[in-house]
């Protein structure tokens, strides 16, 4: 064999990778900096926000000068221009576009400001980020669930991801806390009051779901479910580790069965609570799903970047082709299933064309700013890793699976950037500094805790009862 | 170099050499064909599928008045057959194609009785659509886009029908070239054992001069790569496609956008448990206890329990999902599912599908054949009420109420669905006695890497 492997191999968080990430949290601060400064001058939008925000129309007239090049076929009225969520409801009682925006103007909030882009961003990321952790402990479940032996030897990488999950616990927590007036139009006591003017029937019919108190506890209790799991199943491990035999692996399975039962749940709930509620009127059954698909496909592209770059610098000899072409097939499988998912939602309520679903996909395909980011992330999280996986070659060379997974984590983020900047922060959205910056800021945070996690644990689970299977894994 | 971990169960028991998986499969079909079980299951089999044909006589010669349909539930009984059989034949293409691409070792005792299952349902699915034109000697003209001087309308390239028309057949065709190559080394392993010569030629024509050559294994190996690389995508676009049927509409109840997922998911369902079905008796049968081992019988259970979660989940985000959108008859489609007049279908569905299949948490449950029978029975009744629920209980009450209808099967639905029954079993008994049930070729390949010479728990 070329490489030894060292079955009691550590990992070592040398100090060169952590000045690599200090430098990036360094750039990924002065660029958020730089983005925040920007905003409150008000520079560098693409749409000038400074026009007489306090005027709760002036977004409405906004609107109305971006030419829709398609007709939707949803109504819009003459003078707004806003296509109006509740269309089909037959409702009149509320002629006004009842975007986020407007209704923040209406209940004392301007409309999206620098700020509500800030928070917007730190959803995003959060979202992302939590996904990838989720994610990793999913691979984990999943590996024990379905008694997979090839994947034995690099188990802790996606098992160290999991590590980020009570850092995000905490960062979604605080997020929504400070910014949930900004972010979730629900979360307006006046929707809910049958005598103010922005009573809201459709969303006053959902109070018994979307309330505060309920959706905070939900928040608790998913995170708080991940958590626990993620420590059970990386306590079996380590003991693993240490006294060695089968019945570990038996727990283990155990654990991993009840997780993947109530993550089926949770994970589905997360996404209409922190994703769809962000769109308060819209709703999509196959919501859940999609977003699962997202953060999975993620996971998947985090994981085999990790492998790759471990193995890299010298670590994972475990590792050899066959594995690579395993996540790379991967990769390439749940990319396609993405897509799957997306084109689902995306046809049928294209062709049904029921106002109060196409609107979502109208808000994103008739902006000028968004239209193209639509395309965009189709062409990175699809036709991308479609092509260029396709061959057996490209799934066994390094080279290939580390441009691939960083065009697909980068697509995904766009995909969660596509879910929630046009829902927060209405055609003000935009792309620059600040998006960047924060990216980096928080790709940093979650490089710093997943390694370090790394350092604690034996880099390969040397008494994992498949590692032989995973040692010779040829295909 | 295969190793298997200390953890994993081993696929075949009963310490079998290479010679007696051999002799154990193929001499059912040297077997002269008179068992008289086999007799028996042939003879109900035949008088199901006579039964069944005087009702399509009466179909096609009286029209498609002989049905319960009326205006306001104009799909009933036979799409919901369509749709039931369909879903029974993805189980055979998941076994053969996607658990291959997993490297699953334990498909090998499986997929070819699973494979041939696939076949015969889409021939019985195959049996509404045709009919339900009516004409069926016409229906050729009418599903494919053949120019007007045929005598045809122009096809609808809009409508999912159509979208039906190309996936059925294409997902058939490879499916019946997958399961056929899968034969052919077998059928040469019984040319070559076989004393008369009219076997011999019977055999050797089917298996296409096989030589078993490390070249001819090289491909056939290629070949069955690229095949279930094919096939994977088409199990998941054919029961999309059929779900489109409803969900491109607007129908509260049929359009909602979990479908395609969902039904695929249920389709799986369904599918592995007439695998149960139907393997649980030729296991018997054939005393194939070795092949088809206890492990097997449960890794089946537990993807019915995969896929009855993934079905409950959905159902419970359509009915989460309908009162969340706030829209007036999404919330009554769902409402009326649950408490109206066909509260009995809905729940039927439910305890079915979502409850029944729990149970197979408890190891007890999992690993009792009696049991697992009886299950995998129940998930089939229940995933034919899924389609019931679907189809009836969103047509008979939508947006008019002046046109809200019940509907009740006449006895020329029932005897349809009956000829399917038994065209489907005619087959399969067909299939049991002539053809290897097992794939010899892949459980030897197995063989070495997974085998115990221990009997376990038969």
């Amino acid at each position: 064999m070329e490489h030894p492997i060292h079955i009691d191999e550590r990992y070592k968080f040398s100090s060169g990778l952590k000045k690599v990430l200090g430098i990036v949290l360094i750039i990924g601060v002065v660029l958020l900096a730089g983005g925040i400064i920007m905003g409150v001058m008000g520079v560098g939008e693409h749409h000038e926000t400074s026009t007489d925000a306090a005027n709760p129309l002036y977004n409405l007239k906004e609107a109305s000068e971006t030419p829709f090049t398609t007709q939707g076929p949803t109504e819009m009225s003459p003078e707004s221009g806003v296509v109006e969520h509740d269309a089909a409801h037959g409702d009149e009682a509320h002629p006004r576009g009842s975007g986020n925006a407007a209704a923040d103007a209406a209940t004392s909030h301007a409309g999206p400001t620098w700020l509500t882009r800030l928070y917007s961003n730190f959803w995003i990321n959060n979202l992302f980020f939590t996904g990838l952790a989720i994610a990793g402990l999913f691979w984990v479940a999943i590996q024990y669930a379905a008694q997979a032996g090839w994947s034995a030897g690099f188990k802790r990488i996606p098992l160290a991801m999991a590590s980020w999950l009570p850092v995000a616990a905490v960062l979604m927590l605080v997020t929504w806390l400070i910014a949930n007036h900004d972010l979730f139009h629900w979360t307006h006591e006046a929707l809910y009051d049958e005598t103010s003017p922005d009573y809201d029937p459709i969303i006053a019919g959902k109070k018994g779901y979307l309330n505060t108190f309920f959706y905070l506890a939900r928040m608790v209790v998913f995170f708080a479910i991940w958590i626990i799991f993620f420590y059970l199943i990386r306590r079996e491990s380590m003991r693993e580790d240490i006294h060695g035999g089968t019945s570990y692996w038996y727990t283990l399975r155990k654990y991993s069965a009840i997780f993947l039962v109530l993550f089926a749940v949770s994970s589905s709930m997360a996404a209409w609570d922190w994703v769809m509620s962000l769109d308060p009127h819209w709703f999509s059954t196959l919501f859940g799903w999609y977003v699962f698909a997202s953060w999975w496909v993620s996971a998947i592209a985090a994981i085999t970047l990790i492998v790759v770059l471990l193995r890299e610098a010298g670590y994972l000899k475990i590792v050899n082709a066959n594995h690579l072409h395993d996540l790379g097939k991967f990769l390439f499988a749940f990319s396609i299933f993405w897509t799957y998912l997306w084109f689902s939602q995306f046809l049928l309520i294209y062709y049904a064309n029921i106002p109060e679903e196409s609107i979502y996909y109208i808000e994103r395909l008739t902006s000028d700013y968004y239209s193209p980011i639509f395309f965009i992330n189709l062409f990175l999280n699809f036709l991308f890793p479609f092509l260029v996986l396709m061959t057996r070659d490209a799934k066994r060379h390094s080279i290939f699976l580390k441009i691939v997974c960083t065009v697909v984590l980068f697509g995904h983020w766009l995909d969660f950037y596509l879910m929630v900047t046009p829902a927060v922060m209405k055609d003000f959205g935009g792309f620059g500094l600040m998006e960047v910056g924060l990216i980096l800021i928080y790709a940093s945070a979650f490089g710093f805790v997943v390694m370090s996690a790394l350092t604690k644990m034996n880099l390969i689970p040397k008494h994992h009862p498949m590692l032989q299977e995973s040692m010779h894994h040829h295909i | 170099m295969q190793i298997s971990a200390p953890v994993r169960e081993p696929l075949v028991t009963g310490g079998k050499t290479i010679k007696d998986v051999t002799y154990d499969i193929s001499r059912h079909v040297e077997a002269p064909p008179t068992n008289p079980r086999w007799l028996l299951a042939m003879a109900v089999s035949l008088t199901l599928l006579a039964i069944g044909t005087y009702a399509v006589f009466r179909t096609v010669w009286d029209g498609i008045g002989m049905w319960g349909n009326n205006k306001t539930i104009g799909w009933a009984w036979d799409i919901t057959n369509f749709v039931w059989w369909v879903g029974i034949g993805h189980a055979g293409t998941l076994i053969s194609a996607v658990l291959l691409l997993f490297r699953q070792k334990w498909r090998t005792s499986i997929n070819r009785a699973a494979e041939a299952m696939t076949i015969f349902a889409v021939i019985c699915a195959l049996q509404f659509p045709i009919l339900h034109t009516g004409r069926p000697w016409l229906s050729i003209y009418w599903v494919f886009p053949l120019p007007n001087t045929w005598g045809s309308l122009w096809v609808n390239f809009n409508s999912p029908l159509l979208w039906d028309v190309f996936a059925i057949s294409t997902y058939f065709t490879v499916s019946l070239v997958f399961w056929y190559i899968g034969l052919i080394p077998d059928f040469a392993t019984i040319r070559d054992r076989a004393k008369g010569p009219i076997a011999r030629a019977i055999y050797g024509a089917l298996s296409f001069g096989w030589t078993g050559g490390a070249k001819t294994w090289q491909r056939y190996e290629s070949v069955s790569l690229i095949l279930a690389g094919l096939a994977t995508p088409l199990v998941l676009s054919v029961h999309t496609i059929v779900s489109f049927d409803f969900a491109t509409s607007v129908i509260p109840g049929w359009h909602t956008t979990i479908f395609p997922p969902y039904f695929v998911a249920g389709a799986i369902f369904s599918g592995f448990a007439m695998v149960l079905t139907l393997m649980l008796i030729t296991r018997k049968v054939y005393k194939l206890e070795d092949y088809i081992t206890m492990s097997h019988i449960e890794l089946m259970n537990i993807i019915i329990i995969i896929t009855g979660s993934i079905v409950g989940v959905a159902y419970i985000t359509e009915l989460f999902v309908a009162w969340y959108s706030g829209v007036e008859y999404e919330q009554y489609a769902f409402l009326n599912r649950a408490t109206g007049p066909y509260a009995w279908a809905y729940w039927t569905m439910m305890t079915c599908n979502v409850i029944s299949p729990q149970l197979f948490w408890f190891r007890k449950i999992r690993t009792s054949i009696v049991a697992t029978f009886i299950l995998s029975i129940i998930v089939n009744i229940g995933m034919w009420f899924e389609r019931f629920v679907i189809i009836v209980t969103s047509l008979h009450r939508d947006y008019l109420p002046s046109s809200w209808a019940m509907f009740s099967p006449t006895i020329y639905d029932v005897g349809v669905y009956v000829f399917t029954f038994g065209l489907f079993f005619t087959l399969f008994f067909l299939f049991a006695k002539f053809f290897p049930v097992i794939n010899m070729a892949e459980v030897k390949s197995v063989l070495k890497s997974s085998s115990s010479t221990e009997q376990i728990n038969r």
